[in-house]
């Protein structure tokens, strides 16, 4: 069947922010939908509010919308663009319950306007738990014992009946938000008291554990004429009982039978055939290890993460596919965009091991709870891909840049054999480590597999990597043991620091011994079919077909690996945009990342995608394999810039700004002296190698000082002390300081925050525009709600923002990108961060401003001046509307982590408020971000004595608007002074009902808590948040935040008839340049 | 120890022996099944092939007689990239390298199988030979091409039943011609309340004939079908006379009896994941395959015979219709793994037919 008839314009709903169980998985898919659609001449609108992704491009949809994904919002979309049908299996769960939800309205009744690809009922039956449990016992696929419960009491009556442990799922959440394993009663009832809060519905799902069974998944999908297609089955390496976005993941299966196979695949046609599903649909088995008792988990009729990863293990590409069956076509109509000659309606076979290794970021959350159970606490992943199982694994470790070459981790070697056993129990997310540790201990396998259940056959490859490394130890290394290393998959790094040599020793005798990676490619069909698919993986085999024409032009992109708290979605924004940029140029565009969510490892991204670990050793080998004429790594976030110096030592050129003028925007003592020579202001500060020296530093700048170690990513360990014990206490905890890392103390200046990207060609400067921050300096530039253009500040400010911003960027020589933050105190302005590479904030700028930062970055590497690309340089007239950056948090997914915003970056993700006026722009941003602001209510407020006399003249204002104020006993003796009406409430120490009691009993519609500083976790503050956190209240942490809020909230009804536009009519009214 | 693959052109791949088998030839071809290994060793109709599995990690779980596709394994030799050394499923019996060692049958890992797999395809499948030593090529070339050229004849005897076997004591009585079937074939029509009469591939048609057959089931099976005119003849015969239905060897038997003619494919089909449009109703199956041969598509005219599907991948004829006798076969074994298939209907059709 061709496409259907009548379609010319498409709505795609999107996924909106990244937040962790949500991650850049929906921007391949999204992008890839779009794409499809405007290949066919489909005029394509879509609703999204993050703006960091590459869907939200003016070039890749016709129309985007950056609004809040509510009902309200379709509908005012459906009227101003009259679509003629709406795809919302390709934005997650979001677009799913966006689907649920227009059905309920009766917008898609009302408006005509159809679904397309999946259907409402198939939707339905899936996602509710109680229609699913039907639908599973009208065509007698086992799901496990379960109940629908909406109450605590119904739980538990239904728990002792089928006995403990039981499972309990919310409904309709992400990621199992809410969810948990509960052992008795009362485990249970605090469960499910946070799961039904969680539910939009109320309601969860009780159901027998079956923990210990073997995970499997398989990734099918379907056409109208009922062809049916398996694209890929998936093993958890970690049984039943961890989420899967938790678990290490193998593709394909490795542990079952022919048999057990074919059953659970004939299972998985037979619930997409019942439910009617068109497109691709992901199903969650449970098998039992010791007989072929099978249970159906879950049914996700969507594109998903595993999607992502199953297209990309396999190369088939799942969203695109399910855009072109959702507009008419049959599989068989679809080519094979791989071998160009088959269909897209055929089973991938595939000649390799996949592994995917989730990211998580506990590294960033130190006092957060690390076990992993049923909610899925990973902000990214990692894929590998190799000939054999150890060797992908050794991969995967390598990927995830935790600053592990092996399965080792140093620490645990002082470990007890009885913690070990402890921590083998209680998975978290260093148990790949606590097995590696028990197996070289000599722990049997069938001792590992008794306490964790994971299957041997994968033990047993984790002992081969130990084993072998013992063998390097005791053997002398010759070519054959190095080449069998290289074949295990063990690093050059490895094999030196256990023969006590250098990396770079190793490569040089490995090179000397030819052995030489050779790199396979994925192609679908296992080299059934010719394929030019340029989608390649190492491995040490015999023959290598990355054949390469040696004449043509090549550069190498490097990518920014695993999402992770401070390295999100922009950065592959960043990435695609270098390549495409470089695909215009005519020069041949390859990458390397080994993000398996992303669409810079789509294979049709690049001209060549390497999947591979962003490590010195696995880049440099496809240097040397491809030989380009340069490296770019200003888009690859902190992971590529961390592999600047050690590229440019192998004498790799670097493209755009050197290395050298990097390292002095990097170095604090080069940076210093570089902005004295400026005669630019900074915050007065000092290197400190000791305890002692911090404290004497941090008398002379005076108090507040921020505190942090000399290097770090995203904020990492930093923090703000007001006096001198607090500043021991960070010494002597938080970091470990001495001559080789010490920690840099600077002046804490309490002003407003300013941040400024821009491109440079060395010589001209084009500033596309200054970002103000809600939050003043002190708050993380990627925590803060930035505006754009900067709302408030003076002429005279603003002109010195220009003015050190071209002489910064001048005197770095910068080529490319530059990102520069700035604090505005007492009338001055001081430089904070000089980044001489593509930030966070570019997708942003570069959307709401039209100018495209990251090609005419590339373009400038390439040689270009702005001035041939037609771009003068200077600050860039203000637009007539503002964009508001608004950070989204993901902690109700983090136990115990504290929410205050700090210099330690904490947020996920990010959305993009637009409009004419400044208020709504902001309410439009708080709304996408999920902060539902009431108009009336309570407030409860605990407010630190530093922050009271800021803080009073907003509640009172807040009390005016006619909120009821509910404080605790200073804070309410505070507001009583003052004359403001205040209920006093008890502290948790005093008692009950007490302020966390209220918080929990639904009374509070949002909460103010300024930090009482310190890193102290587990103090009544620190509670209070998180209840707030966790029963979904809005709670407030900095006062600027609330001010604005304030604001938002007097503006009224006036936001409630909020007007949209799409992002292109935005920047058309601007008439930017060019 | 270190052994090889010496192809008949001379082409050598370098690997490990794992179990005590010194030396075998056979015809070189490559399986991109993933997991269904021990039904490809067991299976007739890879009777003297040297298999090469193109998915690497084989044996995974070992090996149990209940997963046999035969009594026996009959591949002539196995090449992959590596045989798990600590298979790992409850209901394992063996693993894969004792049970090959017992069945005398090489095994040569650690080679770069995905390298092979481009020779074979770029230059069609062909002789080889699995050996421990490199000392004198020319002679292993001129083995391997001998190993190939042995198995152009009539390999059906090596492979078919000696006696007459009853299964089953279901309503419909089908005589099951085996020229190499496998258990699943015969499980997926007791399942189907039929009673199966399995008789050798020499039996003649007046001796079918004799056993009262509903219905008669031409089976799959190794090798050159027109290298066994015996059982084209018995084919041509019973045209007409009773119900049939031919899969895999004994669809392409069946065609030759019809009057069509047939060619061999480059590098065959053989995988489980080969995707066939029935062009009745424009619906795909994913079906397994093993086959080297297929149909030719200019000898069909004047047959009578009306091609029922196509592969999507190459569109070689996959099932084919008599326009007037009750005569159908497929390319491919309709029960996969029996009982999970979604082809398996195809043996109800044939039911159906013979009332």
């Amino acid at each position: 069947m061709p496409i259907k008839e009548d379609l010319h314009k498409v709505l795609v709903i999107g996924s909106g922010p990244i937040i962790i169980g949500q991650a850049a998985e929906f921007d391949y898919a999204g992008t890839q939908a779009c794409r499809a659609l405007k290949e066919e001449g489909i005029e394509v609108v879509l609703l999204n509010s993050n703006p960091a992704t590459i869907m939200t491009d003016a070039n890749i949809a016709d129309h985007v919308y950056f609004e809040p994904i509510t009902v309200e919002t379709v509908n005012k979309i459906i009227a101003r663009e009259k679509p003629d049908g709406i795809i919302a299996n390709l934005g997650g769960q979001v677009g799913l319950n966006m689907a649920l939800a227009l059905d309920r309205a009766g917008i898609l009744e009302k408006t005509g306007v159809p679904l397309l690809g999946m259907p409402l009922d198939a939707i339905a039956r899936a996602e509710d738990r109680e229609k699913f449990k039907e639908t599973m016992q009208e065509i007698g696929e086992p799901i496990p014992e379960s109940d629908i419960v909406h109450s605590v009491e119904e739980a538990i009556r239904f728990a002792e009946k089928i006995g403990y442990p039981v499972i309990v799922r919310p409904a309709y959440t992400l990621g199992g938000t809410g969810g948990g394993t509960a052992y008795d009663n009362e485990e249970l009832q605090q469960i499910v008291v946070k799961g039904l809060k969680n539910s939009p519905i109320n309601q969860a799902l009780i159901e027998r554990s079956v923990a210990g069974f073997k995970e499997i998944e398989f990734e099918v999908m379907r056409d109208a004429n009922d062809n049916c297609i398996t694209i890929c089955s998936m093993e958890n390496v970690d049984p039943v009982g961890i989420h899967t976005g938790d678990s290490i993941v193998v593709a394909p299966a490795q542990t079952l039978s022919d048999e057990e196979y074919q059953m659970l695949r004939a299972s998985s046609l037979k619930i997409i055939r019942h439910l009617k599903i068109v497109g691709g649909c992901n199903v969650q088995y449970a098998l039992d290890p010791f007989s072929k008792k099978y249970y159906v988990i879950e049914v996700n009729p969507r594109v998903s993460r595993s999607s992502a990863l199953a297209s990309k293990a396999t190369g088939y590409p799942i969203a695109r596919v399910t855009t072109k069956l959702a507009i008419g076509y049959m599989l068989d109509e679809i080519p094979n965009a791989v071998t160009g000659k088959t269909t897209a309606c055929f089973e991938p076979a595939i000649d390799y091991v996949v592994l995917k290794v989730p990211r998580w970021p506990f590294d960033k959350f130190v006092f957060g709870d690390r076990k992993l159970g049923t909610q899925m606490k990973a902000t990214g992943e990692v894929m590998a891909i190799d000939r054999s199982y150890e060797a992908a694994f050794l991969k995967s470790i390598r990927s995830l840049e935790i600053g592990l070459n092996g399965l080792r981790l140093p620490v645990l070697q002082e470990m007890k054999d009885e913690e070990l056993r402890q921590r083998l129990e209680h998975a978290d997310d260093e148990r790949t480590f606590i097995i590696a540790e028990a197996l070289s201990r000599g722990f049997s396998l069938d001792e590992i597999w008794e306490i964790t259940r994971i299957d041997k056959y994968f033990l047993k490859k984790m002992k081969n990597i130990i084993d072998f490394a013992r063998v390097l130890e005791e053997k002398e290394l010759d070519y054959e043991l190095l080449r069998e290393a290289k074949k295990i998959g063990f690093s050059d790094f490895e094999i030196a620091a256990i023969k006590g040599q250098t990396e770079e020793e190793m490569r040089k005798l490995r090179k000397k011994a030819g052995i030489l990676p050779t790199y396979k490619l994925v192609d679908t069909c296992a080299a059934e079919f010719d394929a030019d698919t340029p989608y390649f993986y190492s491995c040490y085999e015999e023959e290598n077909e990355a054949w390469h024409d040696p004449n043509t032009r090549k550069i190498l992109v490097i990518g920014a690996g695993p999402i992770r708290i401070g390295q999100g979605v922009e950065f592959d924004y960043c990435s695609v945009h270098c390549v495409w940029a470089l695909r215009d140029a005519g020069i041949k565009a390859i990458i390397v990342n080994n993000n398996p969510e992303t669409v810079s490892t789509d294979f049709d991204t690049s001209d060549r995608l390497y999947f591979e670990p962003l490590v010195y050793e696995d880049v440099m080998n496809i240097i040397d394999e491809e030989q380009p004429e340069g490296v770019i790594i200003q888009f690859g976030g902190q992971t590529a810039i961390n592999l600047a110096a050690a590229l440019s030592r192998a004498g790799v050129k670097i493209l755009g700004t050197s290395n050298d003028n990097i390292d002095r925007a990097e170095d604090r003592e080069r940076f210093d002296l570089m902005v004295e020579k400026l005669g630019i202001p900074r915050p007065p500060g000092k290197t400190v190698f000791s305890v002692e020296e911090a404290v004497k530093a941090a008398e002379k700048i005076g108090y507040p000082v921020l505190l942090r170690p000399s290097y770090v990513l995203g904020g990492r360990a930093m923090e703000i002390v007001y006096n001198v014990d607090e500043l021991r206490q960070y010494m002597q905890t938080a970091v470990n300081v001495n001559r080789e890392h010490p920690v840099l103390v600077d002046k804490y200046l309490l002003g407003k925050e300013i941040e400024v990207d821009a491109v440079c060609d060395g010589k001209q400067v084009l500033i596309p525009g200054i970002m103000q921050h809600i939050e003043r300096a002190g708050v993380h530039s990627g925590d803060s709600m930035a505006v754009f253009p900067a709302h408030d500040l003076s002429p005279a400010i603003r002109d010195k923002v220009v003015d050190y911003t071209l002489r910064l960027a001048r005197e770095l020589e910068v080529k490319g990108l530059i990102n520069i933050q700035f604090v505005e105190f007492e009338d001055e302005l001081y430089v904070l961060e000089v980044n001489p590479r593509s930030s966070r904030t570019v997708p942003f700028i570069s959307k709401v401003t039209g100018i495209p930062l990251v090609k005419l970055g590339t373009e400038i590497m390439l040689g270009k001046s702005l001035e041939e690309l037609a771009y003068k340089g200077g600050l860039q007239p203000e637009p007539d509307f503002y964009a508001i950056k608004v950070p989204v948090f993901s902690f109700s997914k983090l136990e115990q982590v504290d929410i205050t915003l700090g210099p330690e970056m904490k947020s996920t993700g990010e959305v993009l408020g637009i409009d004419r006026s400044l208020k709504t722009a902001i309410y439009k941003g708080l709304l996408e971000a999920g902060v539902e602001i009431s108009h009336k209510g309570t407030i409860v407020a605990t407010i630190a004595d530093k922050d009271k006399d800021e803080a009073i003249p907003i509640l009172h204002e807040l009390s005016q608007l006619g909120f009821k104020l509910v404080a605790t006993e200073g804070t309410a003796m505070a507001l009583r002074n003052n004359g403001i009406a205040v209920e006093t409430v008890k502290k948790i120490k005093e008692g009950s009902p007490n302020i966390v009691d209220l918080i929990r009993q639904g009374k509070v519609d949002f909460v103010v808590n300024t930090l009482t500083h310190g890193r102290m976790p587990f103090t009544d503050g620190f509670q209070i948040r998180r209840a707030a956190v966790e029963l979904n209240v809005p709670c407030l942490t900095s006062l600027d935040t609330l001010k604005v809020v304030k604001a938002v909230i007097t503006e009224g009804e006036k936001t409630a008839a909020m007007e949209i536009m799409s992002l292109q009519e935005y920047v058309k009214m601007t008439g930017v340049q060019s | 120890m270190n052994g090889y693959l010496v192809l008949e052109n001379g082409r050598y791949f370098r690997g490990k022996l794992l179990n005590d088998c010194r030396m075998a030839g056979g015809e070189v071809v490559f399986s991109t099944a993933m997991i269904s290994y021990q039904d490809i060793i067991t299976d007739p109709s890879y009777y003297g092939q040297i298999v090469v599995m193109t998915y690497p990690l084989v044996g995974n779980v070992g090996f149990n007689e209940k997963s046999f596709a035969s009594r026996a394994a009959m591949v002539k030799g196995l090449v992959l990239r590596e045989a798990t050394d600590f298979p790992s499923h409850y209901e394992m019996e063996t693993d894969l390298i004792s049970f090959l060692n017992k069945s005398e049958i090489p095994v040569l890992t650690g080679v770069d199988t995905r390298a092979l797999t481009r020779v074979i395809r770029h230059e069609g499948s062909m002789g080889g030979l699995i050996i421990d030593n490199l000392d004198d090529k020319e002679w292993m070339m001129e083995k391997a091409r001998l190993a190939a050229e042995e198995l152009q004849g009539d390999l059906v005897r090596f492979v078919s039943r000696k006696n007459i076997m009853k299964f089953g004591n279901g309503t419909k009585k089908i005589v099951l011609l085996d020229l190499g079937t496998k258990k699943g074939v015969i499980d997926s029509l007791v399942r189907r309340d039929c009673e199966v009469i399995a008789v050798p591939a020499n039996t003649g048609a007046r001796e079918i004939l004799r056993l009262h057959p509903d219905g008669i089931l031409v089976s799959d099976g190794p090798g050159d079908p027109g290298a066994i005119g015996y059982a084209i003849d018995t084919c041509r015969e019973l045209l007409g006379k009773v119900a049939l239905l031919g899969v895999g060897l004994g669809h392409q038997i069946l065609a030759l009896a019809m009057g069509a003619s047939i060619l061999r494919l480059p590098y065959g089909h053989r995988g489980s994941n080969h995707p066939v449009k029935n062009l009745e109703n424009n619906r795909v199956y994913i079906t397994t395959q093993n086959h080297g041969f297929s149909l030719e598509e200019s000898s069909l005219s004047g047959t009578g015979i009306e091609v029922t599907m196509r592969s999507l991948n190459d569109g070689s004829i996959e099932g084919i219709r008599h326009q007037e006798m009750p005569v159908f076969s497929l390319q491919f074994d309709p029960e996969g793994y029996p009982g999970f298939s979604e082809t398996g209907f195809f043996y109800d059709d044939f039911i159906r037919q013979i009332g």
